[in-house]
């Protein structure tokens, strides 16, 4: 790791004065992949601002039909709260399922979202659940929000605050971890409202999250695993590695999306 | 047995250390003036050093020096070489190429050392690493053996025209012709044995410190071998002469072979030692140890088993190209060939054997030893292609296993190896007895009603450990002999030490040599101390690897005891007035059999060394010491069954249920040796299920390089396992035992592939058998 | 420079050290306490794991200033006095170690896998709660059966109490 300046902030607008104020600041909240990215010497800010004592960044709340979840609240506190698991175990499932038990002590929602890791979960549950991020400046709609590989519609100086959607009707998620990193070599999480479907793919997508369309049609007509038998997606645009081909990848988006919709109806 | 003797489950006397945090490995020591060091690595898989320039780098923050390979030069620090000489079939020397600690012209893979950096800080260290600028003019890479040999491959060393450092052969190759040419079916496989890393928890470490005042050199390292490392350092790379050099191996975190061999590493750290006048601390990180750990396996293979009508085997003919890396790490030569070739007649009578074997370089890490070296490799071609056989015939895997069965021992192999005992069958039917082998087409069916794909698939390994008879392993050119030493020490009140050259870095040793000693003389284990793994207390040993510890290691200790107990008899008998042939020692005294006259076991100790009552003309004192050299290899075996569910959508493979049932001979700790078949297993279901070593064939990068991309074995991908023993006694070492350390890594792949290519009714897969690559075996 | 202050094992220590030193290099080097170890770089094999504020975290990945104002907890600490806990104590008797070096991590995170399933635990949650810490010597097996047994151990005392 190359030196650099830690400074604990207190509040959001403390925050953002630190990284105004820094030659080259980055926020840093469980620090899950920042602080290894720096350990391998790819990232090298000379301000590190950590965002984990604020306490207006914490909290889960579900009131009505509606959730929002502050953007410092861990996986491990999502994977756990008692309230959202009424409302969207779905969501509690998904968390319970990133990193392992050591990292979702530390790492959080908003981290996670900023970051946009193609192959982190939560890009496609805020996608799937049509949320909206809340920053230290605005309201941006996910379908906004996520702009391709660690790419977000985020400012520099901007911090993500909150996540809030409203509860849809069904929800599920499905992944396929990579053998090795546990990341997602696809995760599908899909949402079903009475108008629509979503269906977001994480993991696969050349460009990151993405929604897969001809599987929302199929399951906006019949919400039942069996509307997908003998679908179909594209190979094209999604990433080949030496763990999936592009193939293998379209493969594993069609039976996630069938598992996230067991997942959900059951 | 004892309830702590030759036998008893006793818990391990080193855990305490290990459980509270007490454990002491390289990393965690320290020495007053201790640095710390980076070392600047070659990014290029090929390339030629135009030139290095140390300025900048030279005047960061907290720098001391920074050393390259011109300076090593000229100190006189020779280059690293294999030990052992191989002769291809045309008689010439195999074809080693230089190695310099420190690369001076030419970079052969990504990770080559070429500078080392001494800073007051790790962080330093590497930030000055950054800065030393090395102009390198990139050249063509070749990662893959059967390409490097190819006319227009890229070539790595001059003293190996095309790549080629051996070609070998073992057997009668007419005779294996003419078995072919008259068999009534032959099986004919490509087999690839994937490569692997070998990722012991601990990353290798040294710390060197030269110590002007006497002139003299300590070097800790991640050792399996400190003796071997000391000798080596000594006599090849003139780091320092042996009385001035000794190397520690304190607490080490798992080897698994890897930590055999002296890398550049220690030898430079203790050179820069000298250099800087500060000791010197490296410790690899995880990157660095993907990099330049030695890797094991890589081979590619070619096999034609021959069946007369009766479905007897009657020939196999190999051909097998080995891939060696950038350089011929230590033991490398011996790996594809005496440790490989000489097991192909399995566990069964195959009257005509030939196999033919090329080394080869290639633009990546050295390949070595690797729990089991070439012993999985055998067995992985031997057992995947009778498993295929079979089912070519339409006869059951295991039918043909026991027609092919060889029963009478000795049995002398066309290949070398003349086993000493052993009881196929026994091991064979308890494995299926465990496995419910006859319930399992039920089982199958009722997976297929739950959408999933059952297989199931056994595997017959035989290996040869005990590594071994000196004069035997010097005709086929080890460069050292392999026997081992032992020293006991029994102190004035009583409690003994002993000095072994084994080194334990997970086996167990405290315990199990402990175990040995109460055995003989029924005193606690607590009352017996194991002292290994330091030149300067131990005289000279040759280590832990081959399974080697428990057949020759303790032998020597047995030996020893055998002397100590000799004397400790006279001294008795003459303190009980007795004949010395009427003394026993048990329960921690000496007896006069069939009397009530004893003298405790204290009391003998003392008398030795008070010597106020010694018999007429007994030198005082009660320790001894002996060296044992096996008088052959030992011969472990076993069967090994394992079925699995796959999930046809994913290709993700559930291993249901793995039977391992093996035979080691005699056992001293039963709960220790099921742990070192535990421990074998999953390394072995890593090769065949998770673990592929990748480089990027145009670039030569290391494409695994950490555990993002390199599948270890993780607790949820392992099943609980099931295993037993089936025991025939060796016959060649005095207690019988036959060593248990690699059967799991050996026996279990052929097992997983036979079980998983059963299950998808495609015989074509290659290991690791990753979702991806099952799901497009069932396309 | 970061000045750090926390309590470790109990006892309230402070230092001052370069603002990119780990929680891990910070416990071995400046405390002494190198029961935790680094086995990777990638936040992955957890052979560093500690408590921090009462719950398992990998000090590979966090700072040390990070975790100042915390009560941290790590290997050295777990035992009570000559009495070892009962995840240590299951870990002896059922050969759950080898090498030893994965061992501090595996228990420090065993023990808190055990805090939040106090229903108890069974294989398969075990070998799935086990995904962050790596082990090369035991493939597990004695590693999962130990687990179990110190979760049986310690719901039996809590019942008890």
């Amino acid at each position: 790791m190359y030196n650099t300046t830690y400074r604990r902030a207190s509040s959001i607008d403390e925050a953002v004065k630190l990284l105004s104020d820094a030659e080259d600041g980055k926020f840093v909240a469980g620090g899950q992949t920042l602080i290894p990215t720096m350990k391998a010497r790819l990232a090298a800010p000379s301000d590190l601002i950590d965002l984990r004592h604020i306490a207006d960044l914490k909290g889960v709340t579900v009131a009505g039909d509606r959730v929002k979840i502050g953007a410092g609240t861990t996986h491990a506190e999502v994977a756990s709260n008692a309230a959202l698991a009424k409302a969207c175990p779905a969501l509690c499932h998904m968390a319970s399922h990133i990193g392992d038990p050591h990292v979702r002590h530390m790492g959080t929602l908003g981290g996670s979202v900023a970051n946009n890791d193609p192959a982190a979960d939560y890009p496609a549950a805020l996608l799937a659940l049509s949320a909206t991020v809340h920053t230290s400046k605005r309201e941006i709609p996910a379908d906004d929000f996520f702009t391709g590989l660690f790419e977000t519609a985020l400012a520099e100086d901007e911090i993500v605050t909150a996540v809030s959607f409203s509860l849809p009707e069904k929800a599920g998620y499905a992944k396929f971890p990579n053998p090795a990193s546990r990341y997602a070599l696809t995760g599908v999480f899909v949402a079903k409202r009475p108008d629509s479907v979503r269906v977001a793919v994480t993991g696969a997508g050349e460009e990151g999250v993405f929604r897969a369309g001809e599987l929302e049609t199929a399951l906006a007509s019949s919400f039942d695993a069996a509307a997908l038998d003998g679908a179909k997606v594209s190979a094209d645009k999604l990433m080949s590695d030496i763990h999936a081909s592009a193939e293998y990848r379209a493969n594993l988006v069609v039976v996630m999306a069938k598992r996230a919709v067991q997942a959900a109806l059951a | 047995m004892g309830i702590e003797g030759i036998g008893a489950r006793v818990a391990r006397k080193e855990d305490k250390r290990f459980i509270t945090g007490l454990g002491r490995y390289v990393d965690d020591m320290t020495v007053p003036g201790m640095k710390h060091a980076a070392f600047v690595r070659s990014p290029h898989a090929h390339a030629n050093i135009r030139s290095i320039n140390v300025d900048a780098a030279s005047d960061m923050p907290g720098v001391i020096g920074v050393l390259t390979g011109r300076e090593l030069q000229a100190d006189g620090i020779g280059n690293l070489i294999c030990g052992w000489m191989v002769h291809s079939k045309d008689g010439s020397p195999m074809k080693m190429g230089a190695w310099s600690a420190l690369a001076t012209e030419k970079v052969r893979y990504v990770g080559d050392a070429v500078a080392i950096v001494v800073a007051d800080t790790k962080g330093q260290a590497r930030d000055a690493a950054e800065a030393v600028e090395i102009d390198y003019e990139e050249l063509p890479a070749i990662t893959d053996a059967v390409k490097a040999l190819d006319e227009n491959a890229p070539q790595l060393h001059p003293e190996a025209e095309g790549n080629l450092i051996y070609d070998w052969e073992i057997g009668d190759s007419a005779a294996t012709d003419s078995a072919l040419a008259d068999a009534a079916h032959v099986t004919r496989m490509k087999i690839v044995n994937n490569r692997l890393i070998p990722n012991a928890m601990e990353p290798r470490a040294a710390l060197g410190h030269y110590d002007k005042a006497e002139d003299h050199y300590t070097c800790w390292t991640t050792s399996q071998n400190p003796h071997v490392a000391r000798l080596v350092m000594s006599a090849f790379y003139n780091v320092a002469p042996e009385n001035k050099l000794r190397v520690i191996a304190p607490d080490v975190g798992g080897g698994f072979g890897s930590k055999i061999f002296i890398y550049p590493e220690e030898i430079v750290c203790l050179w820069a030692s000298k250099r800087t006048g500060v000791p010197v601390k490296w410790v690899a990180d995880r990157t660095e140890s993907f990099l330049t750990d030695a890797h094991g396996r890589d081979h590619v293979t070619e096999v034609q088993m021959a069946f007369g009508a009766d479905n007897r085997i009657t020939g196999l003919k190999v051909d097998t190209i080995a891939n060696f890396g950038a350089y011929m790490s230590l033991f490398s030569s011996s790996v594809p060939t005496y440790l490989y070739a000489t097991l192909l007649s399995g566990q069964y009578d195959i009257p005509a054997i030939h196999a033919n074997v090329r080394g080869v370089y290639t633009n990546t890490a050295p390949v070595d030893a690797y729990r089991g070296a070439g012993r999985p490799e055998a067995t992985y071609v031997v057992e995947r292609t009778v498993e295929t056989a079979a089912r070519e015939l339409g006869i059951s895997p295991a039918e043909l296993r026991r027609k092919n069965f060889i029963r009478e021992f000795p049995h002398q192999t066309p290949v070398i190896m003349n086993y000493d005992a052993g009881d196929y069958d026994a091991s064979l039917e308890a494995a299926m007895r465990e496995a419910d082998y006859d319930g399992f087409a039920a089982r199958r069916a009722e997976a297929e009603k739950r959408g999933r794909k059952r297989g199931i698939g056994m595997s017959c390994y035989i290996e040869a450990c005990g590594i071994a008879p000196s004069a035997a392993v010097g005709s086929l050119g080890a460069g050292v002999g392999l026997w081992e030493s032992a020293e006991v020490r029994v102190n004035a009140a009583g409690t003994i030490e002993v000095l072994t050259g084994s080194h334990s870095h997970g086996q167990g040793h405290e315990t199990t040599f402990s175990q040995l000693v109460a055995h003989r003389f029924g005193v606690p284990i607590e009352q017996v101390s194991i002292v290994h793994g330091d030149t300067d207390k131990v005289q000279m040993g040759m280590g832990t690897y081959g399974s080697r510890s428990g057949a020759v290691g303790m032998s020597a200790i047995a030996k020893a005891l055998d002397k100590v107990e000799a004397k400790a008899k006279k001294i008795a008998a003459h303190l009980l007035e007795a004949d010395e042939s009427d003394i026993v020692i048990e329960n921690g005294e000496a007896k006069v059999a069939g009397t009530d006259k004893t003298v405790p076991w204290f009391q003998v100790a003392l008398a030795a060394y008070t010597a106020h009552n010694l018999p007429e003309g007994m030198e005082p004192g009660l320790k001894e010491g002996a060296f044992y050299d096996p008088t052959n290899f030992t011969f472990p075996a076993g069967c090994y069954i394992c079925e699995v569910e796959v999930d046809p959508e994913t290709g993700h493979t559930d291993i249901v249920q793995f039977v391992a049932a093996d035979d080691f001979g005699n056992i001293v700790n039963p709960m220790i040796v099921e742990g070192q078949v535990h421990g074998g297993l999953a390394q072995g279901i890593g090769q065949a299920l998770l673990e592929g070593c990748h480089y990027d064939p145009a670039t030569g990068q290391l494409i695994t390089a950490s555990y993002m991309d390199y599948t270890m074995p993780r607790a949820a991908d392992l099943p609980s396992f099931r295993v037993s023993t089936t025991n025939t006694p060796c016959p060649g070492n005095p207690l019988g035992i036959k060593g248990c350390g690699e059967a799991g890594a050996i026996g279990s792949p052929p097992a997983l592939i036979n079980a998983i290519t059963d299950a998808i009714g495609n015989n074509d897969l290659t290991m690791p058998a990753t979702p991806q690559r099952v799901w497009a075996a069932m396309q | 420079m970061a000045d750090v202050t926390m309590t470790v094992n109990g006892r309230k220590i402070s230092g001052t050290v370069e603002d990119r030193t780990l929680l891990v290099h910070f416990l071995r080097e400046n405390e002494g306490l190198t029961g935790t170890h680094v086995g990777c770089d990638t936040s992955q094999c957890g052979a560093c794991v500690v408590h921090v504020d009462g719950m398992a975290v990998k000090s590979c990945t966090m700072l040390a200033a990070q975790a100042s104002g915390s009560e941290v907890l790590t290997i050295e600490g777990l035992a009570d006095g000559a009495e070892l806990h009962p995840v240590q104590a299951a870990f002896k008797e059922h050969h759950g170690l080898q090498c030893g070096f994965c061992t501090p991590g595996m228990i420090m995170a065993a023990a808190d896998m055990i805090r939040r399933h106090p229903e108890g635990l069974d294989e398969k949650t075990v070998r799935a709660e086990l995904e962050g810490n790596i082990c090369r010597c035991t493939g597990y097996h004695n590693i999962v059966k130990a687990i179990l047994a110190a979760s049986e151990a310690m719901g039996g005392k809590a019942k008890a109490a």
